[in-house]
């Protein structure tokens, strides 16, 4: 597959010398649906919006199918965006809001309203024309502003948080729908989240960024079952994270004892983190177990029990079908593969 | 005690100090000395058709230059910083404390045939130039004196826009020209409706600018009130049928600027 | 595109300033000359602390401004408290004729006062004067106080009003204690409002007064119909002086109450 939009070695500094971006570079391929996933002030925004052309970068180049875009406006690019929060045009109706950019570029009216009627019957709002936007839902909102940007046909489409001001249920629900857009209209979708477990459902690849940098990048399954690092273990999903050190391969030490693991190809002895899902501990009797803790408290979550248990220097949590009961000793075993173990990075976090 | 009642002692000044006199107005446009019926003030008022035209013209053409030079002000003044924009306005509309006599007062020192204007003007070689007692030197009056009663509301509808539209303008393809007539001027029209009839009203009504500046030739509406009332013309009647007239002209341009004006739209 | 927009500013500036600097520099000029400046004095502000009808006139304009606005806010206050419990239709009516006054001409309302103060005049013993400018100062007053208090009805939560009550207070204590102070910003800036238009009025003054009690600005007028005074221009800077100074003074109150605001958010 081609590369849409690639961007190389972005940095973005602020005039009072802050930078927010420091040294992006980054591929995306046609008809992807890719998240920028990160904490707030992470730059996924930015970076967003020098795709969008609202933002010129300090240094780096921009490149759209091939052709270096820096210094091209907004309005010359074939990307199109749905805002954060929406920024429909109060003084239109949810008709002319989706006819807005036909109209800009003098399209025959004949073709706008077909445009149109296609975008309503995709976003599910036919019957919903002369309705001013002012008065519908927060969720009608937002379908308008995905018909609005889409009736475009833009080879790209940006999106900034959309969904972050839903509630869950239809938060859920619209997931789904764009997901089913993306697929549908085999469109390359760019789309910003804080929210992990969004990215998880709905992109074919994760770019996980912090503090102005490139943290990973990969598919969900990768990111989630192999992070990098332990901004992105702790970032994706809950992570129980301890300090160890690999004193040969396939052998971890931590809280004083040895464990059998899969990675190799530390030097001896080097200090790494350690990376163990909530789900994978298993809570084994203790007289049998290496490590053992006392479970300070049980919350049920639905589908699983959260339990934090308290063993010597570390506090874990582990997600289970079974609860014990809490003040209880627990012990604590994990298979070889599930110990994720991961370089210490020096600390851009 | 109902709550209601407190407005009592207002609801009597209201009846007795607002509604009373307007109806005494329109009571004497229609009467004569000895009380009774006619239209005969009504029917003087046309006699004065071309200083109304004139009142008008100069009112809108007034209007007009204020509109466009504050419209830019005012979206300048929304973008700034925030906390500049409140120093900003300030600066603005600081003149406007200033008694507006003594504004025009200070117009009629620049502008007179030995005012500095002219004296600079004889320095290059020109003039002097007739400056003052024209009708040009109203309408300047006018501008200078309202100019700031047009940035205000135009300012406080534009500052309400979302920085976001502009950039959903420019995303859908809008120039900057083009988003400023789709997007813009749209979007701050109560402001412009309203900055519209703030200076239109004073404007057509005003007779001291015309007096200061305009001289003698340059009669307005107000001029003529202000002659019936206090001057030699003495006729109370006359003056009330004019200012009815006044009134009534008045309500018809607002009614046309409130068609432009689409309320049900709640600004985000 | 910037730069452009800061020199239109800077323009527009200079259109609002000029004329009055341009009165201000005059007014220390030592000829009456309005055009070639002769020298440096302080004559003109003498001549003008010297002038008893200048004098008399800005007091006559103080007292009247200051007992206009306060009978105007005690006044509007109340109204803006009944307007506020009325049914719709009154009440629509009530302030469609309230906004006249500031809808209408200056001049509209300035010769419908006097048509009214002749009538009385010629029948009762009424004399244009003090009691006439009052009146019809407290009357275009009064309707800029009851549009700064009605808007902080309406923003007010209604509960919190028999909130109080079923903590204890008694209706006027609840009144007192709760929706006094949710309103006082607007009772505030209407009050300020009012003494501001007070000070600042000609047009209607200018109808209602008589030959006994005149204000400032019927004065400045009277002076700028006569022969060129530069004591106008002197006036004019002390007028622009104490513009400044209270704007400044109030910007001051202002940033320090955000700061105030500000800092509560945060802890």
């Amino acid at each position: 597959m081609e590369n849409i939009i690639s961007l190389k070695d972005i940095v973005v500094e602020f005039e009072d010398g802050e930078k927010i971006l420091k040294n992006i570079s980054l591929d995306i391929k046609d008809k992807e649906f890719v998240t920028f996933l990160g904490p707030s002030g992470c730059g996924k925004t930015t970076t967003l919006r020098i795709i969008a052309g609202f933002l010129e970068p300090t240094s780096g180049d921009v490149f759209f199918d091939g052709q270096r875009i820096n210094g091209v406006p907004p309005h010359k690019r074939n990307v199109n965006t749905v805002f954060q929060r929406y920024a429909l045009f109060p003084h239109l109706n949810v008709y002319e809001n989706i006819a807005f950019g036909l109209r800009v570029k003098k399209v025959p009216e004949k073709e706008i309203r077909k445009r149109v009627c296609e975008m309503l019957e995709m976003v599910n709002l036919m019957g919903f024309e002369k309705r001013s936007v002012n008065r519908l839902s927060g969720g009608q909102q937002q379908r308008v502003a995905i018909a609005r940007a889409l009736v475009n046909h833009p080879k790209v489409l940006l999106l900034d948080e959309p969904l972050g001001a839903l509630d869950l249920k239809l938060r859920k629900e619209m997931q789904i729908e764009l997901r089913r857009i993306q697929q549908e209209l085999e469109l390359t979708f760019i789309y910003v989240t804080h929210d992990q477990e969004e990215a998880l459902t709905m992109s074919d690849s994760i770019v996980v960024m912090n503090n102005g940098y490139i943290q990973q990048i990969g598919s969900p399954t990768d990111i989630y079952n192999e992070p990098v690092n332990a901004f992105v273990a702790d970032f994706i999903g809950e992570s129980n994270i301890v300090n160890g050190s690999m004193p040969e391969d396939c052998i971890v030490e931590f809280t004083g004892k040895r464990f059998r693991c899969v990675d190799k190809g530390f030097e001896p002895n080097e200090s790494v983190d350690v990376v163990i899902r909530p789900e994978d501990v298993k809570i084994i009797p203790e007289k049998n177990a290496e490590l053992t803790g006392i479970v300070e408290s049980v919350v049920f979550k639905g589908v699983h029990y959260e339990m934090c248990v308290d063993s010597a220097d570390n506090k874990w949590i582990i997600h289970s079908t079974k609860a014990c009961p809490v003040g209880s000793v627990i012990g604590m075993t994990f298979d070889p593969d599930d110990i994720h173990i991961m370089k210490k990075t020096e600390d851009n976090t | 005690m109902k709550l209601k009642y407190f407005s009592a002692p207002y609801l009597a000044w209201m009846i007795v100090f607002i509604l009373v006199p307007l109806l005494m107005i329109a009571y004497f446009a229609f009467t004569s000395d000895n009380g009774e019926f006619t239209m005969k003030y009504i029917s003087d008022v046309g006699q004065y058709a071309n200083i109304f035209v004139r009142s008008i013209w100069l009112s809108l053409i007034a209007t007009a230059i204020c509109l466009v030079i504050a419209y830019p002000i005012a979206f300048i003044l929304s973008r700034m910083d925030k906390h500049k924009q409140g120093t900003m306005l300030m600066i603005v509309m600081l003149p406007m404390w200033m008694n507006f006599l003594l504004r025009t007062y200070a117009w009629m020192t620049l502008l007179g045939n030995n005012g500095i204007i002219n004296h600079i003007l004889g320095m290059v070689g020109l003039g002097p130039v007739k400056l003052i007692n024209t009708s040009g030197a109203v309408v300047l009056g006018m501008v200078y004196n309202y100019l700031p009663f047009m940035i205000l509301p135009l300012y406080s509808v534009m500052e309400k826009i979302d920085k976001s539209l502009f950039e959903a303008a420019s995303d859908l393809g809008c120039s900057s020209v083009s988003t400023l007539f789709r997007v813009v001027i749209p979007l701050s029209m109560p402001g412009i409706t309203s900055g519209i009839t703030m200076v239109f009203v004073p404007a057509i009504s005003t007779f001291i600018i015309s007096r200061m500046l305009g001289g003698g030739s340059n009669l307005l509406i107000g001029d003529l009130i202000e002659m019936q009332f206090l001057g030699n013309a003495y006729n109370p009647h006359l003056g009330a049928a004019i200012s009815l007239v006044l009134m009534v002209i008045i309500l018809v341009i607002m009614t046309v600027m409130n068609q432009f004006d689409p309320d049900e739209q709640v600004l985000m | 595109m910037k730069k452009l927009g800061k020199i239109y500013l800077v323009l527009v500036l200079l259109f609002l300033y000029v004329p009055i600097f341009v009165l201000i520099v005059f007014s220390f000029n030592e000829t009456k000359s309005r055009s070639v400046f002769s020298g440096f004095t302080l004559d003109w502000y003498k001549r003008l602390f010297h002038n008893r009808i200048i004098i008399s006139s800005l007091i006559n304009t103080a007292i009247i401004a200051v007992i206009a606005s306060i009978v105007s806010t005690v006044l509007g206050t109340l109204a803006a408290i009944g307007i506020h419990h009325m049914k719709k239709v009154p009440k629509a009516v009530v302030m469609n004729i309230t906004n006249m006054p500031i809808i209408n001409p200056e001049i509209v309302t300035g010769v419908s006062l006097m048509l009214l103060f002749v009538f009385f005049a010629a029948r009762m013993n009424l004399e244009f004067g003090f009691v006439t400018l009052l009146i019809a100062h407290i009357t275009f007053d009064v309707p800029y106080v009851i549009l700064n208090v009605m808007p902080k009805f309406n923003q007010m939560n209604p509960h919190i009003f028999e909130a109080a009550q079923d903590l204890g207070c008694s209706p006027v204590k609840a009144f007192r204690k709760v929706v006094l102070p949710e309103i006082m910003p607007g009772v505030v800036s209407g009050f300020l409002m009012a003494f501001t238009y007070s000070l600042d009025d000609f047009v209607v003054s200018y109808f209602t007064s008589g030959s006994t009690s005149q204000t400032l600005p019927i004065t400045i007028y009277s002076m700028t119909r006569r022969k060129v005074s530069p004591e106008i221009n002197a006036l004019s800077t002390l007028i622009f002086v104490a513009v400044v100074i209270v704007l400044i003074v109030k910007n001051a109150i202002e940033n320090k109450a955000a700061k105030k605001n500000g800092s509560y958010r945060g802890n």
